[in-house]
C-alpha cells in the first residue's frame, strides 16, 4: 500500500492509484481527482458521485456503469460523455471507490 | 509497509484510443448461451474505451433480429454445457435434454440467473452497447439467407455489410469469434 497526497490529504491507495479507504474520501477530495482524471466536474458529475458513495455505503460494492444508468436514469451515452473513455473507472476513482467488479 | 509518495499516484485513464487498440467480435450463433459472451465482452471492452465492432453472422443473427431477439433459447441438446445452469456437479443424460419442455425449462433458468445478475436481456442490451458506443454490423449474406432487411434488425445495427466489408473495417483489430 501506498500513501500518496490529492488535495493537501495523505491518503491510502492501491498500486493504481486507487484509494483503498472510502472513508478517507470527502467532497473537497473529488474535484482534485477529477482533475487527476481529465476532468472538470459539473453538478451532472456531482449527482452521479453521490449516488456512487449512497450506493456503495449500502452495498459495499462500487455500482457498475449499467447500474448507475439504471438506477439514476442516466442514458449510459450521456455517462460516457461525462466520463469519457473509461466512465465506470473514472466514476470510482473521483468518488473515492475502487474499481466495480461486476462484468455488466 | 508503507512508502509516502509526494507526487500523487493516478491511474492510467489514457484512453487506448490513442493507441489505437480496437475489438472485433464475430457472432455466429444465436443461442442464448453463446450470444451473452459475445454481447459481454463487447460491453467491458467498450467500457476501457476500446473501439468495438460487432458481426453477426449466421445463427448469431438471432440476437439482432426483431422476431428472434428476445427469445433466444438455451439447449442441452448438441451443447457441450450437460448440467443445468448454476448446477455444476448435476449432469443431464442428453436424451433428456431432448424431452419437450427440457429446453424451455433450462431457458428460464439461464434468464432467471442472467436477472438476477441484473445482466439485461438481449434487446437491451443491444441498446446498452450501442449507447456506450458500441458499433453492430449485421452479416449480408445471412440478410440475404434469411431474406431479412434493416428493418427486421435491431436500430442500433448501422448497415448490412459483406465480410470483406467487415475485415476491412476492422483492419488492425484485436479479433473474437464465438
Amino acid at each position: 500500500m501506498t500513501t500518496t497526497t490529492i488535495a493537501g490529504h495523505p491518503v491510502d491507495v492501491n498500486d493504481e492509484g486507487f484509494l483503498t479507504d472510502p472513508q478517507q474520501w470527502s467532497e473537497d477530495l473529488a474535484p482534485e481527482l477529477a482533475r487527476l482524471a481529465g476532468l472538470s466536474l459539473t453538478e451532472d458529475h456531482w449527482r452521479l458521485i453521490r449516488f456512487l458513495r449512497e450506493d456503495h455505503a449500502a452495498r459495499g460494492e462500487t455500482p457498475t456503469l449499467r447500474r448507475v444508468a439504471t438506477a439514476t436514469g442516466t442514458p449510459v451515452k450521456e455517462l460516457f460523455a461525462l466520463f469519457p473513455g473509461k466512465p465506470a473507472k473514472k466514476m470510482a476513482y473521483v468518488s473515492g471507490l475502487p474499481k466495480p467488479k461486476g462484468c455488466v | 509497509m508503507t512508502a509516502v509518495d509526494t507526487a500523487p499516484l493516478v491511474p492510467s485513464f489514457d484512453a487506448p484510443e490513442g493507441s489505437g487498440r480496437k475489438l472485433a467480435i464475430i457472432c455466429s450463433k444465436g443461442n442464448l448461451d453463446m450470444a451473452y459472451p459475445g454481447l459481454i465482452l463487447a460491453n467491458a471492452a467498450v467500457g476501457e474505451g476500446v473501439e468495438t465492432h460487432l458481426f453477426f453472422t449466421f445463427w448469431g443473427f438471432d440476437i439482432i433480429t426483431k422476431a428472434t431477439m428476445a427469445d433466444l433459447k438455451f439447449s442441452f441438446v448438441g451443447n457441450t454445457a450437460m448440467h443445468p445452469p448454476g448446477h455444476s456437479g448435476l449432469g443431464v443424460h442428453h436424451m433428456l435434454g431432448a424431452l419437450p419442455g427440457a429446453t424451455t425449462a433450462a431457458t428460464m433458468l439461464m434468464k432467471k440467473q442472467l436477472a438476477d445478475l441484473d445482466v439485461p436481456e438481449v434487446p437491451e442490451f443491444l441498446d446498452l452497447l450501442v449507447g456506450s458506443g458500441a458499433h453492430l454490423w449485421a452479416c449480408r449474406m445471412s440478410a440475404d439467407m434469411n431474406h431479412l432487411t434493416a428493418d427486421d434488425l435491431h436500430e442500433g445495427v448501422e448497415g448490412i455489410i459483406s465480410a470483406g466489408d467487415f475485415i476491412e473495417l476492422t483492419e488492425g483489430a484485436q479479433l473474437l469469434f464465438i
